[in-house]
């Protein structure tokens, strides 16, 4: 008797609870379509109001979380910032934070979301090529615009995107440049395999042949990738003078962790990395990596009034254990830019913020920036630094003023034909 | 009562609760019909996608509730489907030149296997062909070997690595990580605007009723209670003459072929297909949503299909810091709680709503007869 009352009673609680957690799942359900519902009425609502409302697009969660969360922290600083001075044409910025899951189509999904139901003025966001391509054609197709603050393959410029960090010519082909001139001629290429490595080793090959340089092998492993011993025994094999290492992610820690292993350290070998910043390094572990070289064009470390305000700001605000790359450094300039060209149009209209961002300057921890009217870039010093064994990045050489961008290298003879 | 009284008022039993699902799914529709009315293009949208998952969800549901089958990586079936479509989608956006990431990555000319899909027709056709015809090579040697269970279910997971890396890897063909994205216009109709949504939304809606109601049909049927007699005792089956292998093999490809066209329906409304659709992950979410909705009624599968992923974009929209918590959270008790899923719960307490407690005895014997 006791067995059958025990058992009817947990049947009545089973029922109870998967009734009101159903309940309160359709409820949250609603509340989240119905939050969103007056966006959807009121059309200008962008300048309506005490608000400008900007939209964040980020992976908050997934695998790209990891380097996207602190982009994310750098814009809501801006944002925070800008605000407290008062905001922009005499409104508060009042961001929409949304999750792009480190999924293409997500991305697609959230930014029509933030353009058609929240009619934000601009977005800053995305960080892979894959999800900027995934989003591109729903910018083009609502006329907003997206601020994307990560170096990238280059060969695109789409109106609707403002791109604020490297091209390919402001990062990768003065790279190997130096490497040709400094440390020699033969060049291993080593790529996770997506769009950006293989298309930048595209550009690295066109270039080498040019200068006279040599690829002795080109390897591509799937994103990641953990065991590279394999490829180490390529590199004993072919004996580069230099691997260009255009890896993401966690394939980074493997790769170099097994070099070490391996024995060859930075005085045997020269490896130059493209995705490789301060936060990568911390994952890698600064003595695996300590004298590699990495190109960008900002460091924790450059060395302006800027920066040490930039750093100073956001350690006081994430913690002192955090520290600031390239693409979170663009991320921030990136919200000032917008905030400059927005004043200068005394309007957040897509097509009036756009024409007034032409040749905006601005004065960004890594140095003065430019917006180019012609393809939307930004004019970028180019760094190129070396890890110490404390996990900083000391800058060793730099091109010395801002070049210009040419996200289709078009300036470069020996790049026809790498874009149509 | 006299016995025929007792069967009588069985049989109607039966019929009654037959019809409230179809009623049930009548309701439903209507809703979905009428949902356009209040909201805005975007939710509409929204909404066309997860009836393209609904329409999947009933092709698993098919496999894995009525014949035993789990499937997880019916991911690839979906992805093939998306892909064909995409495929024109992208020839059409490209116009005649070469689309522009097999520039990048080095082509000159179309490849061969790239050119039938200008035709839209053949796209769509393709769209539900490659995918049969792959389900059919790969359950021939499986069923046919009596591969069942937990063996199939790890092959099936192989199958969606082994595609998802192969459509990675393949960039020049396939677009790579990137997937195939940025299309222009279906049929010449631009893809942009709110009448070609809204008519893609419809064409979706009435391609899920047509899906339900043939799946609704064929489980009603002989062939059906066979399915189920499979999933019950499969050997018990081959010993009253019947050859599970190719039932199995039919529903298989079946299942493959809706999977296929709801990829199909899914692309030019989402605007992007890409290998990671098509991988382990999104393979088992689609088991879930079927688990949710309840598993065994077709219904089930479209209402978990649509409901799970209406609270995935309303509770990430919300909360986008925390929402994967809520979701994981929503999962775990759902199956611990509701093994029946919502179509389940719903029955159950319906069922002790009319009957005391110890009639449930007979009832459940009277089902089993």
């Amino acid at each position: 008797m006791k067995k059958i009352l025990a058992t009817q009673l947990k049947k009545r609680l089973t029922g109870v609870i998967s009734l009101t957690l159903v309940a309160g799942l359709l409820l949250t359900g609603c509340g989240a379509a119905q939050t969103s519902q007056p966006a959807a009425t009121t059309s200008s609502g962008n300048t309506s109001g005490n608000t400008i409302k900007v939209g964040i697009l980020h992976s908050l969660s997934g695998t790209m979380a990891i380097s996207e969360v602190s982009v994310k922290d750098a814009e809501m600083m801006a944002i925070d910032e800008i605000n407290a001075a008062g905001g922009v044409l005499g409104k508060k910025i009042e961001p929409v934070v949304e999750d792009g899951a480190s999924d293409w189509p997500t991305f697609a999904e959230k930014a029509k979301k933030l353009l058609q139901q929240d009619k934000v003025a601009t977005v800053f966001g995305c960080w892979t090529s894959a999800s900027r391509k995934a989003v591109l054609p729903v910018f083009e197709e609502n006329n907003g615009l997206l601020w994307y603050p990560v170096q990238y393959e280059g060969m695109e410029s789409s109106p609707n995107i403002f791109y604020t960090g490297a091209a390919p010519n402001q990062q990768i082909v003065p790279a190997v440049e130096w490497l040709f001139k400094n440390k020699g001629k033969k060049f291993f290429l080593l790529g996770s395999d997506y769009v950006f490595p293989r298309t930048a080793n595209k550009i690295i090959k066109a270039q080498l042949k040019d200068l006279g340089g040599e690829v002795v092998d080109e390897e591509y492993t799937p994103l990641g990738f953990t065991d590279y011993s394999t490829i180490i025994n390529k590199i004993k094999a072919t004996k580069p003078d230099v691997v260009f290492n255009t890896l993401n992610g966690d394939s980074n820690v493997a790769f170099f962790k097994q070099l070490k292993d391996a024995g060859i350290t930075s005085k045997d070998l020269t490896t130059l990395s493209v995705s490789v910043a301060e936060e990568e390094v911390r994952g890698i572990g600064a003595a695996n990596m300590a004298g590699q070289l990495v190109s960008w064009n900002y460091y924790q470390t450059t060395d302006t009034p800027e920066n040490k305000e930039f750093v100073k700001k956001y350690q006081a605000k994430y913690g002192a254990d955090r520290v600031t790359d390239d693409p979170i450094e663009a991320a921030y300039d990136a919200v000032y830019l917008w905030a400059a060209a927005v004043k200068k149009a005394g309007s957040t209209d897509v097509d009036k913020v756009r024409q007034a961002a032409k040749g905006i300057e601005f004065q960004a921890p890594e140095g003065q920036v430019k917006i180019e009217g012609e393809n939307q870039h930004l004019w970028k010093t180019v760094r190129i630094g070396e890890v110490a064994a404390d996990g900083s990045i000391k800058e060793i050489w730099s091109t010395g003023k801002a070049v210009k961008p040419d996200p289709y290298l078009k300036s470069y003879p020996w790049a026809k034909g790498l874009s149509n | 009562m006299t016995e025929a009284n007792v069967r009588n008022s069985r049989f109607d039993l039966r019929r009654l609760t037959k019809s409230k699902e179809l009623l049930v799914f009548a309701f439903l529709i209507l809703l979905l019909v009428f949902a356009p009315l209040f909201l805005s293009i975007f939710r509409v949208n929204l909404l066309g996608k997860f009836i393209a998952y609904a329409i999947l969800a009933i092709g698993l549901d098919l496999i894995w509730g009525f014949t035993g089958i789990l499937s997880l990586g019916h991911g690839v079936f979906f992805g093939l489907g998306a892909y064909c479509m995409a495929m024109y989608l992208k020839l059409e956006a490209a116009q005649g030149k070469l689309p522009d990431f097999m520039s990048w990555s080095g082509l000159e000319s179309l490849p061969w296997f790239w050119k039938p899909f200008t035709n839209s027709a053949l796209a769509i056709v393709m769209a539900i062909l490659i995918p049969t015809g792959l389900a059919f090579v790969i359950g021939f040697f499986t069923f046919k070997n009596r591969i069942r269970g937990v063996y199939f279910s790890i092959l099936s997971q192989a199958l969606a690595i082994i595609f998802s890396v192969l459509f990675v890897g393949q960039q020049a063909y396939t677009g790579g990580t990137n997937g195939l994205t940025n299309y222009r216009s279906i049929m010449g109709f631009s893809l942009s605007s709110d009448t070609t949504k809204l008519t893609l939304y419809y064409i979706s809606l009435a391609l899920l009723v047509v899906t339900y109601l043939f799946c609704n049909f064929l489980v009603k049927r002989r062939i059906g209670r066979i399915l189920v007699a499979i999933r019950d005792g499969e050997n018990r089956v081959r010993f009253s003459g019947y050859n599970p292998a190719t039932y199995k093999i039919f529903v298989y490809c079946l299942s493959a072929a809706i999977a296929g066209l709801a990829g199909a329906v899914f692309v030019p409304q989402v605007g992007i297909i890409s290998p990671a659709e098509m991988g382990i992950v999104p393979s088992i979410e689609m088991v879930i949503w079927v688990a949710i909705g309840g598993r065994g009624t077709l219904i089930g599968a479209v209402i978990g299909a649509i409901l799970v992923n209406a609270l995935k974009s309303g509770i990430s929209d919300s909360f986008p810091d925390v929402w994967s918590y809520f979701i994981g959270l929503a999962f775990v008790f759902v199956v611990l709680l509701m093994p029946q899923g919502i179509v389940g719960l719903v029955k159950e307490m319906a069922r002790r709503f009319k009957q005391p407690p110890n009639h449930t005895e007979h009832l459940s014997t009277d089902k089993a007869a």
